[in-house]
């Protein structure tokens, strides 16, 4: 930083003479380089990549131009089940964490005591690394000695192989992928419900309304936007569902049943070798023309709700 | 809705019994965590489970430090941590600082596709990138989790929303003055933008320290691991004992869990503004 200071010095003793007609380049460039080099470059390589069929990237030799990858990867049927556990994965997070969120972010937006007690215990998994606190989900959700097993057989049902069983261990990955979502959405509701205002409740009040009442036709309506927001946010993350599965089951599941989108990417190019990166850059863009196809409807209804 | 609580004794109890219910179950994996940690292997497995250790022994930290080089995997996170963040911190100011304030040709257009980069998912780009740390010959070295992050769109747009809060008189005012650039933006707007560096910084050590995908495909070698990269590996090739599982994954939450209970507000403020607009 120090050289970058005096480079800095030097040249606006000059500037000041040529009236700063390039300095922004200066301030633009350390912050550009990166985004060229590990963004946009990447983005644009990722897409050529996905049309060369038979890609080879040491040698950066393919055979044709094509939509070969594509072909092969929506026949896949890792990739079939990627799809189908992915989507499954989003239809049941996001409904269930954002209808948990709304009741307990009004909740926590009353007056309450020791608020900030309450706060860092719904939000503190936020910060916490997915790999760490996994692996005490991965203990909880233990066959033999785990506590949710154990909370379950006090209500008498048998215990069940949450990890080890593809049956449940769907079901398992979703607990874990609800409680893990839930602060950030907390978040998000909390700072929408704050942003209302108080006359609306004052005013439902004085027409007598009780809290039920006053949380379906006042505040849920009033929160809408930020609900929508939300959802969208969550769904767009959600699609990325990945990291959960390493601590929980080293990977996909037994019996390779949990395939999400993002691990069949890091399967092509990083499980298999030598790594098939034509399969993964397609793979990769259909990812990416998914999240586009709900960021796209996000800004087109957020800009209807502005009008 | 406040003030009609209030005068329901019951609704209030209500409130408070629902609250603290869900406070436990969010908070329970921290503590079915870090008490296991301190258990030993008969009673990890005890079954109905033990509410508590029998005994508060650093054993199990100690086999773990001794398993698997956790206090080198702390440094390795540490590093990357500051070298990453403090270098993006950097080019996160100046690029807001161009965007806001300077003038020039296609400032719109460039700032426009920089928001369409914003949807790029990381996992998409990671294919490339991780070429890309080979070919510039750093990859399986520290910097490969620290060059690959020295700039971000998200950052940037979010510092530039601020700086774009502070008004253009006052640019012009020192500019007349004979104010560089340069002295404007450390003397005047980085000290201004204070509370939003906090938490542009605060919100991007969290990513890195808890980073996972690319530290896997980055590294290699032993000794050049990150924490949760270390701990997984501790895990999954050593076959971890469950109780020093837990202390491991304690070393890793812990330093995170100290940061969020002191600097809670600027998290949590930074996340509702960062998440609304992006």
């Amino acid at each position: 930083m120090s050289d970058v200071a005096k480079k800095q010095k030097k040249s606006h003793f000059s500037w000041g003479k040529f009236k700063n007609k390039s300095e922004w380049l200066i301030y633009l460039f350390p912050f550009a380089i990166g985004v060229i080099i590990f963004t946009l470059y990447p983005i644009v390589n990722v897409f050529m990549i996905s049309f060369k069929e038979g890609f080879d990237y040491i040698s950066k030799d393919f055979t044709a131009w094509g939509l070969g990858n594509y072909l092969y990867v929506l026949k896949d049927p890792y990739f079939i089940q990627a799809l189908k556990n992915t989507f499954s994965y989003v239809f049941i997070v996001i409904p269930v964490s954002t209808c948990l969120a709304v009741v307990i972010a009004t909740l926590l937006n009353q007056k309450i005591k020791f608020s900030g007690l309450f706060q860092t215990a719904y939000f503190l998994p936020m910060v916490t690394s997915t790999i760490a606190i996994g692996f005490a989900w991965r203990f909880m959700f233990n066959y033999k000695s785990g506590i949710i097993n154990y909370l379950l057989s006090l209500i008498g049902v048998n215990a069940i192989d949450w990890l080890q069983n593809a049956t449940y261990n769907f079901t398992a990955l979703c607990v874990y992928g609800i409680w893990a979502i839930l602060p950030f959405t907390i978040i998000l509701l909390l700072s929408g419900l704050q942003n209302i205002d108080p006359m609306y409740y004052t005013a439902a009040k004085v027409d007598g309304a009780g809290p039920l009442r006053i949380f379906f036709r006042v505040t849920i309506p009033l929160l809408a936007p930020t609900i929508f927001l939300v959802i969208m946010v969550n769904t767009i993350s959600c699609f990325k569902v990945f990291n959960e599965l390493f601590p929980l089951f080293q990977g996909p599941g037994i019996a390779n049943n949990l395939f999400t989108v993002v691990y069949y990417i890091y399967y092509q190019f990083r499980v298999l070798i030598p790594s098939r990166y034509g399969y993964a850059s397609a793979a990769a863009v259909m990812l990416f023309l998914i999240i586009f196809v709900f960021t796209m409807f996000q800004r087109f209804v957020e800009k209807k709700l502005k009008n | 809705m406040k003030k009609y609580l209030k005068n329901i004794t019951l609704g209030k109890i209500l409130v408070y019994v629902f609250l603290i219910l869900g406070a436990i179950i969010m908070i329970f994996p921290f503590y079915w965590m870090i008490t296991g940690a301190f258990k030993t292997s008969m009673e990890i497995i005890a079954f109905p489970p033990k509410w508590l250790p029998s005994s508060f022994k650093f054993d199990n930290f100690i086999i773990a430090f001794q398993k698997a080089p956790f206090a080198k995997y702390f440094m390795n996170s540490v590093i990357a941590m500051v070298g990453s963040v403090s270098i993006c911190t950097f080019t996160t100011i100046v690029g807001a600082f161009a965007f806001s304030k300077l003038k020039f040709p296609g400032k719109h257009i460039i700032f426009g596709a920089m928001m369409g980069l914003m949807m790029i998912p990381f996992e998409m780009i990671v294919i490339t990138n991780f070429r890309t740390i080979i070919d510039i010959k750093i990859y399986n070295t520290i910097w490969a989790l620290i060059i690959p992050f020295t700039s971000s769109v998200f950052y940037m747009y979010i510092l530039k929303g601020f700086f774009d809060s502070i008004p253009d008189s006052l640019y012009q005012a020192a500019r007349v003055d004979g104010c560089s650039n340069w002295k404007y933006l450390w003397r005047v707007m980085v000290p201004i933008a204070k509370p939003s560096l906090v938490t542009i910084v605060l919100l991007n050590a969290i990513a890195s320290w808890n980073s996972f995908l690319w530290p896997t495909l980055a590294i290699i070698d032993k000794d050049l691991k990150t924490l949760p990269f270390g701990l997984y590996a501790f895990v999954s090739e050593g076959g971890a004992k469950t109780e020093l599982m837990m202390a491991a994954s304690t070393i890793v939450v812990v330093p995170m869990i100290i940061l969020f209970i002191f600097a809670r507000k600027q998290i949590v403020n930074g996340v509702a503004r960062g998440g609304l607009k992006g």
